[in-house]
């Protein structure tokens, strides 16, 4: 027997879900989530096989839901999302459908997901993370879960980025945040004219730099409104003087 | 083709009286310089008339061939020989009509080269006027062609902009029905009629563009009860409008994007119940309406400002009323409030 997961904001939708569902007993509907938060909370609960998830819902949307789940399991995505914006994720999930669907349409995706070697199917939930990342909206703000807390960071939060092993630290006004992502990641994601990786190890938000001080040979540290203070390496140097028009 | 300087009766009438009058005014001083009157008379008669149709013929020419900017030398010669034709035409009519005049033929011929000279002037003024006349005239015509333009560009765009229909609305709605369809048949016939009324009148406000307060309303209730069939367990609305506001206008579907702004950021990015209010009044000359929603601190910034649906309608109030002052809004704890004024035609 699968568990599976719904997390749909609208109860008719998930009704739809559970009512095709009824056609795989193969398959029992372990919980259904409101939003994302009570999501994740199910996920860790219950270890789903599959979780049927919408994308646009209140405080934190389906992927950034993703992006917090250490274990993702296989994701079969049930959108009004149009057909265009969600074909990038296409490949990676198991199958996506588009609101309304029908019965057949949903019976194939189920096909799909049998079909699926179960060790697989995580791998491919975080390649789905790392397109889904690139979206426009995704870099609009961070998701970080602090304990059992989640936070949203809105981006001009964000004072600056500093590598920490397999993590990112995310330095804000509210104390650092840490995120199982590289650093690398966030130089794609983060808009370049707001965010510079100024050194190997760090990206700064540009708007809160005050100062940039040499400091030992070929080096420079840039002070930030915040009284911290961010290396800069001879090239990342170079990059925040462009952005800063110098 | 430019209309011609003499198009018009009134330039006609004040042509031929200037004609008139200048030819009065010749045969009096060739009468005082001692001319018979019959002399003096038919002397301006001739040069006069000839004269005119010299003018009317300059008029036509730059109407038909307009010079090129800086070419202005063949206008000037052309005249120049057009005057020179007509001094001789002139000096041979009047050889023939009083062939025994020898006083007034030597006259004649010893003042031609100055008439020629006033005539030359008279034929470059009517050139400089004519040449003046059209050029003003192509301006304004391209003038006309460029306001119609613009017309027609801020019409689509308007257009566009009442156009914008989110389409995970529809969408989602159509999945609802999905979902009603084999646990409430009552209720999901209820919301296609909803729905089709709805998209109904969103394609008929095309047509005129000014409706009044109570038809808006109706047709944004449309919309918030087909959003309560989908999140009918937590929303409510509250829609308040007096007497004396239902009767005022306003474009239509101005208030469309401002209520789906409060439901975006209001119903889609909130987890708890919500009350999305709607409140119209007059102030002054003004249909005032404002749009209350909570939105969750957490998730949303409150710079929702940029946000595309306020964007869209300050933009439509612009190509309106040319104003950008029309639309504010302001934030108090998690409540955010939109307020349109929209100008009463008095």
């Amino acid at each position: 027997m699968k568990k599976a997961i719904i997390v749909d904001d609208e109860p008719l939708a998930r009704m739809v879900v559970k009512e095709y569902l009824q056609q795989h007993t193969s398959i029992s509907v372990v919980q259904e989530c409101n939003d994302g938060f009570e999501g994740i909370k199910a996920i860790m609960q219950h270890q789903p096989d599959v979780i049927f998830l919408d994308i646009q819902m209140p405080k934190i949307n389906g992927f950034e839901m993703l992006e917090l789940v250490e274990q993702p399991p296989a994701v079969i995505f049930t959108t009004a999302f149009d057909e265009y914006a969600i074909k990038a994720f296409e490949s990676h999930a198991v199958d996506y459908l588009l609101k309304p669907f029908s019965q057949e349409r949903f019976d194939k995706a189920i096909e799909r997901l049998q079909e699926r070697d179960a060790a697989s199917s995580t791998g491919n939930t975080r390649e789905l993370l790392e397109t889904a990342a690139q979206g426009p909206q995704q870099s609009q703000r961070i998701v970080v879960k602090t304990g059992n807390k989640i936070k949203i960071i809105p981006i001009d939060d964000v004072h600056y980025l500093e590598a920490a092993d397999d993590y990112v630290k995310i330095h804000t006004k509210e104390g650092a945040f840490l995120k199982n992502k590289t650093m690398g990641h966030f130089e794609k994601v983060l808009n370049t004219q707001q965010f510079v990786r100024t050194h190997r190890s760090y990206i700064v938000n540009v708007q809160l730099v005050t100062r940039i001080d040499p400091y030992e040979k070929e080096n420079f540290l840039a002070q930030l409104k915040t009284g911290a203070q961010v290396p800069v390496s001879k090239t990342g140097y170079a990059k925040l003087k462009s952005v800063l028009g110098i | 083709m430019a209309a011609s300087p003499l198009g018009t009766l009134k330039n006609k009438l004040l042509f031929a009286a200037a004609w008139l009058a200048w030819s009065l005014m010749q045969v009096k001083i060739l009468h005082d310089w001692g001319f018979a009157w019959y002399v003096s008379a038919m002397d301006s008669l001739v040069s006069n008339v000839l004269l005119a149709s010299v003018t009317i013929i300059v008029i036509n020419n730059l109407r038909y061939y307009r010079p090129k900017r800086g070419k202005y030398i063949y206008v000037i010669i052309v005249c120049a020989a057009k005057a020179g034709i007509w001094s001789a035409i002139v000096k041979y009519a009047m050889i023939n009509i009083y062939p025994n005049e020898t006083e007034y033929l030597q006259f004649l011929d010893k003042f031609m080269p100055i008439r020629f000279d006033i005539a030359l002037l008279i034929t470059l003024c009517m050139a400089l006027v004519s040449e003046l006349y059209y050029t003003l005239d192509e301006q304004k015509d391209s003038e006309h062609r460029k306001t119609d333009a613009e017309k027609l560009a801020r019409e689509a765009e308007l257009y566009k902009l009442r156009q914008q229909l989110q389409p995970h609305f529809l969408f989602n709605s159509l999945n609802s029905i999905s979902a009603l369809i084999t646990i409430q048949p009552a209720q999901a016939r209820k919301m296609i009629q909803q729905l089709s009324e709805f998209l109904r009148g969103t394609l008929k406000k095309e047509d005129h563009q000014w409706i009044s307060l109570d038809d808006e309303l109706q047709h944004l209730q449309l919309y918030l009860d087909i959003e309560k069939v989908r999140f009918g367990h937590r929303l409510n609305t509250a829609v308040y409008s007096d007497e004396s506001t239902r009767k005022l206008q306003l474009p239509s579907m101005l208030l469309q994007p401002l209520v789906e702004n409060a439901i975006k950021f209001g119903l889609y990015d909130t987890t708890e119940p919500v009350t999305i209010t709607i409140s119209a009044r007059r102030e002054n000359n003004y249909l005032v309406v404002s749009i209350e929603n909570p939105f969750d601190p957490e998730t949303s910034s409150p710079k929702l400002g940029t946000g595309f649906g306020l964007r869209s309608v300050q933009r439509r109030l612009y190509l309106l009323f040319a104003r950008n002052d029309l639309l504010s809004t302001n934030h108090i704890d998690n409540q955010f409030t939109t307020v349109i004024k929209i100008p009463q035609a008095v």
